[in-house]
Parts: structure tokens; sequence; C-alpha cells
């Protein structure tokens, strides 16, 4: 990212584009405390169009906690710039006051005293309060859903994507594009996108077989608003057969493709657009990357990685919007189209405070509904914690060294695999966990937790590649999510260097001594997208370890030694 | 085609399997190839694009698209595998378009050469690094 003082001067310099977040100017208000519905919805309608954006919500339909990254490392170009940026450095960059509520909501600092104040974020039904409030402003306003929709969540995982499918059409979304919908299995995506009320998009969706792009899924959808002609590109998860179980939608081909892009783009402005909006699931680095090689987008609703950004990213003439994820917040984006062009935006990330935001009664009853048949079941608390359990970040939270312990001893294992996915919301210290809490961290199609031996030499080869999928200075080479979390071994990473060479002194922590390449261990893990994996499902596992524990407690975790960052 | 005790020791790294080989396939390496087709001559940059994957989805079936509007002849290498070659395809003065598309398999994590030479005996190069990886953690 360019620093706020740049940004303006980049503003006036690029073709005369205006922006203002008016983020300095709420957060003051915030500061005070004094936050109210109308505070956190206040916009001064700009221009002649509205965007709205919601993006990996994960199924999320209640509000939930949710701690934002402590170690968010950005690599090559990427070194120092937004979104890694954290903590105190993310506050003072974009003038948040300590203790402030967008503190909370941005950073991760002092997350569970913090949290007691402001309460829990998100939740479908306030969502649809801030949504219909915006179009209050503006009736046309276009609701943009960036996807990892429909997965995350025990009910989810039971009504196959059912729940969020029925809770998002009465949002009324006018577009959509997609990543872990996938792992719902080709004929179940097929069967539910085909009956959307809306449109699926993704210019990089093609038929595997034939690698033409497949028919269920357009490129685009031009809407008519304000007098100008507006194109959507949709931009699903580019790397989903290898981050995913490929065997589970094997007609797909994905892929960047940005030539494609850079087609579309110019496909569309020669039917007449007036402004281009790429819906997109790339993951904000990648986004920031084919925003410099595609040339003609104004705007890209930036999705997969979870970032939440209080202002926009410009690259060139493109600005970049983040917008979070788990319902935590919503992106409002006014933007003035005149004279065949984008003259100016204005932009505004809106935190879902639950305790603030009314619910929308409609959508509230319309959640409850879904969830009425698995209440019993999601609410049965299966056991404490004594510890703040989170996820997100590069490296282990403490959640995932909760799943680790419960592979190593439920699976008598020597080490533990858990992947480094970015979704899961946080349990507060003193928190009962209920079923619900452990299936928002594990509900997956592919749950089969797996016992194998590995040779040390393996292991060290899946590190290192895994690695390089966070860590390669080029954004088109890395994946998305976070580093493999490893339960019972210890090891140095060093993020500058190449692939092979990243991961030293693998230490199995039980006995102290270092990985014997040449000797196997036993491993146990989830997650793999490997075809005919058996096992457990992960949350069996899991349930079963917090129940012998009662209470959990998780040491701080000091085995990953990183270096680089 | 020599086949030097160099090629066999630079095989023998690259495939287990060299055994298996029959004699006549046994490879060139990359550079070989290309001061082969290029007869020494200095590539330039424009000329061709290289259509590939930037990660392999199924590193036993690429897709590759070699695209050279006037090209004679289109060379496409996998310069990480212990066959570096993968085709040479050659136009008459009737072929519409010098397009060619195909899939190929790759040994690992490599860079994809493709080397076009036109009427005038010039020549145009386009290079893509393709990444073959075990993957599934994306979040």
């Amino acid at each position: 990212m360019i620093s706020r003082r740049d940004f303006l001067q980049a503003s006036m310099a690029a073709t005369a584009l205006v922006g203002a977040s008016g983020f300095g100017n709420w957060s003051r208000l915030a500061a005070q405390q004094a936050l109210t519905q109308d505070q956190l919805l206040q916009f001064d309608t700009f221009g002649n169009i509205s965007l709205i954006h919601v993006t990996d919500i994960h199924a999320q339909l209640k509000p939930i906690y949710f701690r934002e990254p402590e170690v968010n490392i950005g690599v090559g170009d990427a070194r120092g710039h937004v979104p890694h940026i954290t903590g105190a450095d993310f506050r003072k960059l974009y003038g948040i006051a300590d203790g402030s509520p967008n503190h909370y909501a941005l950073s991760y600092n002092d997350f569970s005293s913090l949290a007691k104040t402001y309460g829990k974020m998100g939740g479908m039904d306030r969502v649809a309060t801030v949504i219909n409030a915006i179009r209050a402003d503006r009736p046309d306003a276009i609701l943009l859903d960036g996807g990892d929709t429909w997965h995350g969540s025990y009910t989810c995982y039971h009504t196959q994507g059912q729940d969020m499918v029925n809770v998002m059409n009465a949002l009324k979304p006018d577009a959509m594009t997609f990543h872990w919908e996938f792992t719902l299995g080709s004929e179940r995506v097929n069967e539910l996108v085909s009956g959307l009320p809306f449109d699926a998009l993704a210019q990089n969706i093609f038929d595997a077989e034939w690698d033409e792009p497949a028919e269920l899924f357009k490129p685009y959808k031009f809407f008519e608003r304000g007098g100008a002609k507006i194109a959507v590109i949709g931009q699903a998860f580019p790397y989903m057969p290898i981050a995913n179980p490929g065997w589970m939608f094997p007609e797909y081909s994905f892929g960047i493709r940005d030539e494609n892009m850079q087609a579309m783009v110019d496909e569309v402005r020669g039917m007449g657009a007036q402004l281009v909006v790429v819906l997109s699931h790339n993951g904000f680095d990648v986004d920031r990357h084919m925003a410099s090689l595609v040339s003609g987008i104004d705007v890209i609703l930036s999705g997969h990685t979870h970032d939440a950004l209080p202002e926009p990213v410009l690259v060139g003439d493109t600005i970049i919007v983040a917008s979070g994820s788990n319902g935590k917040f919503v992106s409002r984006v006014d933007l003035d189209v005149r004279d065949g062009r984008m003259m100016g935006f204005r932009h505004k990330l809106i935190p879902i405070f639950s305790d603030v935001i009314a619910p929308d009664a409609e959508v509230a009853s319309l959640i409850d509904e879904q969830r009425a048949p698995y209440k019993d079941k999601l609410e049965e608390v299966i056991g404490h914690t004594d510890s703040l359990l989170y996820r997100r970040g590069n490296f282990n939270g403490t959640w995932d060294d909760l799943i680790c312990d419960a592979l190593l001893s439920e699976r008598e294992a020597d080490i533990a695999m858990s992947p480094g996915v970015r979704w899961g919301p946080s349990v507060l210290p003193g928190q009962a966990i209920t079923r619900e809490d452990l299936w928002n961290v594990t509900s997956m199609t592919y749950p089969k937790a797996y016992r194998t031996e590995m040779t040390g030499e393996f292991i060290h080869t899946i590190m290192e590649d895994v690695a390089d999928n966070i860590f390669n200075p080029n954004p088109y080479y890395q994946q998305g999510g976070d580093m493999v979390r490893m339960g019972g071994l210890g090891y140095r990473i060093d993020v500058n260097q190449p692939q092979g060479s990243r991961i030293s002194e693998l230490t199995l922590l039980k006995t102290g001594e270092k990985l014997d390449p040449a000797k196997s261990y036993v491993v146990a893990g989830w997650a793999s997208v490997n075809e005919g994996t058996e096992g457990p499902e992960i949350w069996d596992v899991v349930e079963s370890h917090i129940r012998k524990k009662g209470t959990v407690v998780v040491e701080p975790n000091t085995s990953v030694q990183v270096v680089g960052a | 085609m020599q086949f030097t005790r160099r090629d066999t020791l630079a095989l023998g790294a690259g495939a287990a399997a060299l055994a298996m080989l029959p004699f006549r396939v046994a490879a060139a390496t990359a550079d070989e190839r290309i001061a082969e087709f290029t007869g020494g001559a200095e590539a330039k940059a424009d000329g061709i694009t290289l259509t590939a994957p930037e990660i392999a989805e199924n590193g036993n079936t690429v897709p590759i698209t070699v695209d050279a509007p006037g090209a004679t002849s289109i060379l496409l290498l996998a310069t990480g595998n212990p066959t570096p070659g993968v085709a040479q395809y050659n136009f008459g003065p009737l072929s519409g378009s010098r397009v060619v598309t195909t899939r190929i398999r790759l040994a690992g994590t490599q860079d994809v050469v493709a080397l076009a030479k036109f009427e005038d005996g010039s020549i145009a190069k386009a290079s893509s690094t393709v990444k073959v990886t075990i993957g599934g953690c994306g979040g």
C-alpha cells in the first residue's frame, strides 16, 4: 500500500480520482465510546452508484468473536504494506485510538478484555439492517458476495449449504463468486448455483476437459445504475483443486487466468461499460499484483485472505477494497461515474457491532428457522476454556494447538498436522465451548483424521511446500491461507529463503531430538486433499479430547522460531 | 546426437528410471536444444505469447498454449524434465494461425520455455515458471 499522504496525492494526480473514506472522522467519534447505529451507518451519499461488499462469511449466521491476526508477514513487494501490518502499527497507520471500538474490531491486542467491552460482531441479521439502510439511501445499490459463504458451520455442513443459501437470498445479492462452496462437491454446487436468483460469476472457472469457460458460471454481468453501464466480472479462488480436494469437483479447472481477465475487461469496455468492478476471491496480494498487470479495472472487491482494511488501496487507477471475514464488516463504496469513467469514490468499512446494530427481525427469524432443527446439538457444552481460543495468524493459534494436542493424544501420534486455514471464530477465556464453537473451527466435507507414518525428510518436504505457498515472493505463486500447524514438532523458518531452504532445526518436542530424515514418525492430521483418506472425523477427535480435559488451558506456543519477518 | 558421459550423469540425477528408457530418446539438455533451434541467434521477447498456469492443478497434465503470429516453427521445452524436449511444431505457408495448445507432464516445479522461429530467421523466446505442489492448505 501507499501511505495515507501518498494516497491522497496519488488520488489527485491520477485521472482526478477523489478519495474519501471518512474513517478518521468516525474513529474520533468512536473513541468517545458513544457508539450508535446512526454513527456506524453515517455516510454522506456520494456520486451516482453504490456498491455493497460482503465476503468470506464462512456460514457465520450469528454474531461471533473473531480475533484479527498478530502475525501476517508480507514478502517481496508486499513486505511492510497492508494487509501485512498488524496490531499497534496498524492502529497507528490508520489513526485508531488504543482501546477504541476499532482497535477491537481491526487489531488483536487486548482482545479478551476489549471483547467483553464491545461484545460480539457480525450476525447476518445485523448485516441485513446495514444493507437495508444503504438501500434506503440508494435503492439500487449493488450487493456483491465474494464467496466462502456456504462453508464453515454445523448447520451449513448438515444442510449442505442450504441454510446459507436461504439466508443470503433474503438479503437479495446481485452476484456472487466462489471458493469453499466447491467442497460441497460439484453435483451439489451445480444444484445450488442453478437455483440462485442472482448471477454466479467467475471468468476463471473453466471446463477441465476442454479448457473452455464453464457454462454455469458467467464471466460478467452488466448493471444499469445512476445512468451508467457497470460491468461486474467474477474471479473465483484460482487454486481450488490444489488447496482443496480437486476430486470433489473434477469437471472444473480454475487458475488466475489474467490474460482472460484482460480480455473480459476489454470486452465489457467495448460493450460500453463505464465502470468495471471485479468481484474477486484471489486474496489481497494476488489482487494487488493483478491490478498492476490488467488494465481497465476500476474497483476490485477483494476476498479470500480475510483482511479488513479501513481504506481502499490504490494501484494505478484501480482501487482495492478488502472487507474482512465472518460477517464482521460490510463495505460500502459510493462512486461517481460520469463522462464514461470513474471520477471519484467514497468508502466506508462498516464494523458490525452486534450490540449496537439492531437485528433485522425478518432475517433474524429466518436464521432461527435454519438453526431450529439443530438447536440442542449446537448448544451442547462439551467443555470450558481458561485460554483465549483463536486461529487467525501465519503460525499456530491456540485453537490449532488444541486441535493438534487432541490429535497427538487421541491418535497416539508423534507429530500432528492441522491445516492453516484462516476461518474459525474465537472463544474467550472463561467461556463454555459448545459443539457449535468446535464445528466453527473444524467443519468441512473432508474431515477425516488420518494416522500414518512419514519419514523426517517427507515431513520437511511438506513443510517447505506449504511455506512456499505462503511466502513465495511472487503473489501469483501463493495460495493464501497460512502455514500448516504442527503439533509435537518445533522448527525454525526463514521466510525470505527459497523453497527448500526456509525450514530448519526440526525438533521432536517430546524427546528434544532433531528430526531424523531417514526415520519414520507417526503423524496424525486432518483435511487431507487425497481421496479415500480414512479415520474418525476431526470434530469427534477434538470433542473427545476436550471432554477428557473438562477445562482447557493452552500454553503459549514457543516452538516456531520465525526469521526474516 | 552425441550421447556424452555428462548427459548420462545429468539424466541419472533427474530420473531414477534411466535404464528403462530406450537409448535413442536420451535427451539433449534444454540449452542444447535451444542452441540447435536458434543456431545461436539472439532471441527477442516480443512476438510470442506463452500461456501456462502459475501453479499446476495436476502436474501430469498441464495445459500450455503458445501463440506466435507469423512463426514458421515453435519449439516447446520443459527445462526441468528428464527429457526437456516436448515438441517442435512446423507451420507451412497455408497455416491459418500459428498457435499450438497441448498438455504436458512436468516432473516438478520448473521453467517451461517456448521459442518461435520466423521466416527472416529471427527468434522469439518466452518462459514461464510452473509450480507443481503438494497443496492442501488454502484458507
